[in-house]
């Protein structure tokens, strides 16, 4: 399977006190296109930072990063923009969307990035909150949207770019469990039926059985690896996995 | 663009009501203080300006207008012989003292002219005609010193240096920067106001004749007349000035309080600007997160500036038209040339857009790891 992000023998110190603090202490790890990797692990583990390196807006104390084949570490603040423009899509747990724009406008900020011109950029935000089921939501303020519906929003943006890879911290955790699982839905059909390579930090267990494969992480290093048995690139498979959650959620309701 | 920097700026009603109140501030005080240096300026050298003179003759070291050195009136005959000499006509212009109806005094700076000819006439008259001068005991005054003077009407009878004094008319605008009213009568009679013996004058105005090289006429004039000093009007007129404005402090005192509108405008406004652009620093990480070059923030952080700086400029100029206004009727003009006007659209979008560098030097140093705090 071919590696959207290929991260190795990746190590981040930050400079704080004498000794600095080690993130990241050599961490090996790929994400694949078409696959939902999850990152987990206690808090002030490093996934935020893995994270962050890997969606290029930290740079490595050392080791190597490649995106999309790119080996970005090398870069320089200049181009690491351009990266993130051209492959990165992000989903915050906070949401991060623009207060004073629009859900339409939060998306076509993300195309106006990319050069998009105004009217074509108009139609894709459209077609892109048709996606996320918020097509009557074009012309709503953030503030009159609620949670799930922000975070649609926001996977909206992170798709206007195209991106090969979106990069999800916590995108569940400020959201009720219903709505929750959407959001996962979401996100999953866009690694599974998109072919996205998609990163999600998160502490959320209700969620877990979306992922494909679930890498925890303890002091900065890679403390277990867990590969599900079945393959999430089969549909069927992915469809039984998705009949099983909704039964699920039925039952728990 | 989504129209980020406008809706970011328009948000906060009451922190934009807080940026324009700064930049009107600003830019109502700047001009102001601009507008009084020009006023006071152009008043300082009114006499000379009006005088329709090419050359001014003086004494020798005479700084400014105000202090003439009295010499011999043989020298304008002197004068009038010369080539490339049109016109010449002796002025006087003195301080003395104005006696009101009530006993008490008050400063006047006399202006005496040959009321015959055409040179340092009274301008702007409302009231009665230049001619009328020619009446014995005859001035003319501005209407802005009429309440100082005590004078109500044309006709009314004071005593100014000891001397009867009639009104016989009165002019618009002609303010004097020592605050000593101009009063404008025969030259005979300003002699006698002011105490200079009969064969004396304090300057001598000349007119080149046409086509004549006034720098010839100066050389000629210096050549024949033996201590005196020749100065073209724009000389005299600059020399004036600069002692009024500048040797005094008086210029520099407003021109530090112009600077200071400035600075306070560029303080208050950073502020704002710096204050608006914290409370939406998550969105500038947001947006570096998702790709936007430097130059993308730059251009949000610079539009918000612009924008409170056309809004700003409008409202300040407004403002400060209604004031220019107010002080034609008072002491000290505040005057606003319109390159003065369109100057400040610039002085105010530096202010501002200087005001939010300070912003965009934050921006860029925001902590990436701020996009992923909940």
């Amino acid at each position: 399977m071919q590696s959207a992000i290929a991260v190795r023998g990746l190590t981040k110190t930050y400079a704080e006190g004498s000794a600095g603090t080690q993130a990241l202490r050599g961490v090996d790890l790929d994400a694949h296109a078409g696959e939902l990797l999850m990152l987990m692990g206690p808090s002030g583990s490093g996934k935020t930072t893995l994270l962050s390196i890997m969606g290029c807006i930290l740079t490595a104390t050392s080791g190597s990063v490649r995106v999309a084949g790119i080996e970005v570490t090398s870069l320089g603040e200049k181009d690491l923009p351009g990266i993130r423009l051209e492959h990165i899509g992000f989903v915050f747990q906070g949401f991060n969307l623009f207060p004073t724009l629009t859900a339409g406008e939060n998306v076509e900020l993300m195309l106006d990035l990319k050069g998009v011109s105004a009217p074509a950029a108009k139609k894709r935000a459209q077609e892109l909150l048709e996606q996320v089921g918020l097509t009557s939501k074009y012309g709503s303020f953030p503030a009159d949207l609620s949670g799930g519906q922000k975070q649609r929003v926001a996977i909206a943006r992170a798709l206007a770019g195209d991106p090969q890879i979106i990069l999800a911290d916590e995108p569940t955790a400020a959201l009720d469990s219903h709505t929750g699982r959407n959001v996962m839905e979401t996100l999953s059909e866009l690694a599974h039926k998109r072919g996205r390579a998609v990163v999600i930090v998160t502490h959320d267990s209700r969620v877990l059985d979306f992922a494909d494969r679930i890498v925890k992480i303890e002091d900065g290093r890679i403390a277990e690896a867990q590969e599900l048995e079945l393959a999430p690139a089969v549909p069927l498979v992915h469809n039984f996995r998705q009949a099983a959650a909704n039964l699920r959620q039925y039952i728990e309701r | 663009m989504p129209p980020l920097a406008r809706r970011n700026l328009f948000h906060d009603k009451v922190r934009l009501v807080v940026t324009l109140t700064g930049i009107v501030f600003s830019v109502v005080l700047i001009v102001v203080q601009l507008g009084l240096f020009f006023g006071f300026t152009a008043a300082t050298s009114n006499l000379i300006d009006h005088s329709g003179a090419d050359l001014w003759i003086t004494a020798k070291n005479v700084p400014y207008v105000e202090q003439g050195v009295a010499f011999s009136e043989r020298k304008l005959n002197q004068a009038r012989a010369l080539a490339g000499v049109a016109d010449a006509q002796k002025m006087i212009t003195h301080w003395t003292q104005w006696k009101r109806h009530d006993g008490g005094e008050e400063s006047v700076q006399i202006v005496g002219i040959n009321v015959d000819d055409n040179l340092e006439r009274p301008w702007n008259l409302v009231e009665g005609r230049v001619e009328d001068l020619k009446a014995p005991d005859a001035i003319i005054l501005d209407e802005l010193y009429k309440a100082k003077l005590g004078v109500t009407r044309v006709g009314e009878i004071f005593e100014i240096g000891g001397h009867r004094a009639r009104v016989v008319g009165f002019t618009r605008g002609i303010r004097s920067f020592t605050t000593s009213p101009y009063v404008f009568t025969s030259f005979k009679n300003a002699q006698n106001y002011t105490g200079l013996r009969e064969d004396q004058t304090l300057f001598i105005l000349v007119r080149a004749a046409p086509g004549s090289d006034l720098e010839s006429v100066r050389r000629g004039l210096l050549a024949h007349l033996r201590d005196v000093e020749v100065f073209t009007t724009p000389e005299f007129s600059h020399m004036t000035t600069f002692y009024w404005m500048f040797t005094t402090g008086a210029g520099v005192a407003v021109l530090i309080a112009a600077v200071l509108g400035l600075v306070v405008g560029f303080v208050v406004v950073a502020q704002t600007i710096y204050a608006t652009t914290m409370d939406h620093l998550r969105e500038y990480g947001t947006l570096k997160a998702m790709g936007a070059p430097a130059s993308y923030v730059y251009k949000v952080i610079m539009k918000q500036a612009a924008i409170s700086a056309v809004i700003g400029y409008v409202l300040g100029m407004i403002v400060s038209a209604f004031v220019v206004h107010a002080s034609q009727a008072g002491g000290a003009a505040i005057l606003m040339p319109p390159p003065m006007a369109v100057g400040m659209f610039f002085v105010t979008l530096i202010m501002c857009v200087g005001a939010a560098l300070v912003s965009i030097n934050k921006v860029m140093r925001i902590d990436p790891a701020l996009v992923f705090r909940g």
